[in-house]
């Protein structure tokens, strides 16, 4: 099922929560909503769950107009808010049939829905279990568990690991992987590597608006810009000459001192200009070792901080 | 009607895990049995087989019961998030607050089943008004009909629980006692319609056996209206700006 949201905007109250937005989402991509706190992540979200309606703009999944005919988008959503509230005094397993007798499931389909989820999600050993008697990871699979009950075609998942332990995290995010490879699903996290870990595509969202869209691979070449090396040199001559060398390459634009090692230099290149074999072939020139050439990866940590700030 | 039959199933399974129901059913029938068998103006003293002053317990009783029932209806599910949870799913605001409504309902008139016996017991005694009685449990009915909504709208108002109770009070008090004592003390017109509003009016009229169209209208309407509000009050998010 594809997503399209047009100009979705959303006020609480004169606070501008999501200014203008749109994008697309086609059917079984994995989607990461990346921002800070209070960005406008989880109103998004909610509003494409049909928890509340926007202020202006539209969302449309395959067509169908969300705030015309609620009742069908709710049911074709599988939705994990924030926090993941449960009803902590209901059995994980009368809660999922509570959930799936509610979102319509036929009768003779609940039981074997309940053990596929209880299996995918593994919550066999604690079934029968009161939801209050859980620790905080087995609350989250329950709540991945409710969230799916239906088989729906969209997941929208809002935080899906907090809290958890990085064990947990690393299954929880398989099992979104997995679910990827069948059904549209959108994330938030403001955990730079769980999204890349497991999203196709990243949305970093801030103040309400989208600056930024890609995979992680082309946001980082969008922030990067010009390549950056760092170049650590051993062999006759001072520290200033080789500087000097460096700077007169003709791929090179400025060449900075590094502190911690012995002659190391961070080089930027020029524009779509790659300095690294000018570099090698400088050192061969001059009888110099190469100790290290490595061009310095943009982390999407600087990406996110570039582009939110 | 499945969905509202599934929320409504819930809930009293609620009431029915924790002590909830068991503690209202106890109390409820501690404090109608202590008042019509042993107080002092009891059946016996009165020497009248009917179950007037049962009754006239109940409908006390019933004031703060019911609060103390819907006050956590919507309140609790406001509080604590699930109402998100609730609203996304494929159901309507009007499912979940019928729902909310009928579980309620249910739980009180399960309550009523279990007076039952006082019935038996008093038509052993002598020669009941079997009519009368019927038209009271009606009556009863009926007006818990009403203020079971009521009382859901005040938990749909607020987040917090004790206020929801509180407001539940107030609303059923002034429906109670409070239009019925300006109605009487207010001349002209707007005594008059003062006094229709007031629940005790219709209970009264019920109670004496009277099927009356314009007393069901009323506790309908009041019913209809409770549940209406409540309804908005959940829309409320959905409102533009």
């Amino acid at each position: 099922m594809a997503i399209k949201v047009d100009n979705l905007t959303k006020y609480y109250g004169d606070q501008k929560a999501v200014d203008n937005i749109s994008f697309q989402i086609k059917t079984g991509e994995v989607v990461g909503f990346l921002g800070p706190n209070g960005a406008g992540k989880s109103t998004t979200m909610k509003v494409i769950t049909c928890y509340m309606a926007s202020s202006s703009g539209k969302v449309l999944l395959d067509d169908i107009d969300a705030e015309q005919s609620p009742e069908l988008i709710k049911k074709k959503i599988g939705y994990l808010p924030e926090n993941n509230p449960l009803y902590m005094d209901m059995a994980v397993i009368d809660y999922l049939k509570f959930c799936a007798e509610i979102q319509g499931v036929p009768k003779n389909e609940i039981t074997g829905r309940i053990k596929e989820m209880i299996e995918l999600c593994g919550l066999n050993i604690e079934k029968h279990k009161k939801i209050r008697q859980l620790s905080k990871g087995y609350r989250q699979r329950v709540g991945l568990a409710q969230a799916m009950i239906h088989d729906p075609e969209v997941l929208i998942l809002d935080e899906p690991t907090t809290g958890l332990d990085p064990n947990q995290i690393i299954e929880i995010r398989k099992l979104i992987k997995e679910l990827g490879k069948e059904k549209t699903v959108i994330l938030s996290s403001h955990i730079l590597s769980e999204v890349e870990a497991t999203c196709d595509r990243i949305l970093i969202i801030n103040k309400g608006r989208i600056v930024a869209d890609g995979t992680a691979e082309e946001l980082r070449k969008q922030a990067q810009g010009q390549e950056l090396i760092n170049v650590q040199i051993e062999g006759k001559g001072n520290k200033d000459d080789m500087k000097k060398a460096l700077l007169g390459l003709a791929s090179v634009e400025t060449v900075l001192d590094l502190d911690g090692k012995e002659n190391y230099f961070q080089v930027q290149s020029k524009p779509d200009l790659t300095s690294k074999k000018d570099v090698f072939d400088l050192c061969v020139k001059n009888k110099w070792y190469l100790l290290e050439l490595a061009s310095k990866e943009t982390k999407l940590e600087d990406v996110f901080r570039e582009v939110t700030n | 009607m499945n969905s509202i039959w599934t929320i409504a199933k819930r809930e009293l399974a609620s009431y029915f895990d924790s002590l909830t129901a068991y503690i209202i059913i106890i109390l409820f029938l501690g404090l109608t049995g202590f008042f019509t068998w042993v107080w002092p103006s009891n059946v016996f003293f009165r020497g009248q087989a009917d179950l007037n002053i049962f009754f006239e317990v109940i409908y006390i009783c019933l004031l703060f019961f019911i609060p103390a029932i819907t006050m956590r209806t919507i309140a609790e599910e406001k509080g604590s998030g699930t109402l998100e949870l609730l609203s996304t799913k494929a159901i309507s605001d009007w499912q979940i607050v019928i729902g909310k409504y009928l579980s309620s309902l249910l739980l009180i008139a399960i309550a009523f089943a279990c007076t039952i016996p006082y019935y038996i017991t008093i038509s052993k005694l002598g020669n009941a008004d079997h009519g009368a009685i019927i038209g009271a449990y009606v009556g009863l009915l009926l007006y818990t009909s009403a203020f079971v909504s009521l009382g859901i709208f005040a938990s749909s108002i607020t987040s917090n629980q004790i206020v929801g109770f509180l407001l539940a009070l107030t609303f059923l008090l002034v429906f109670a006692f409070i239009f019925g004592f300006l109605g009487s003390s207010i001349p002209g017109t707007i005594g008059e319609t003062l006094y229709f509003m007031s629940a005790r009016t219709h209970y009264d009229s019920i109670s004496r056996g009277l099927i009356d169209s314009r007393d069901i209208l009323y506790f309908g309407g009041l019913t209809f209206l409770g549940l209406l509000f409540s309804q908005a009050m959940l829309a409320k998010r959905n409102w533009k700006d």
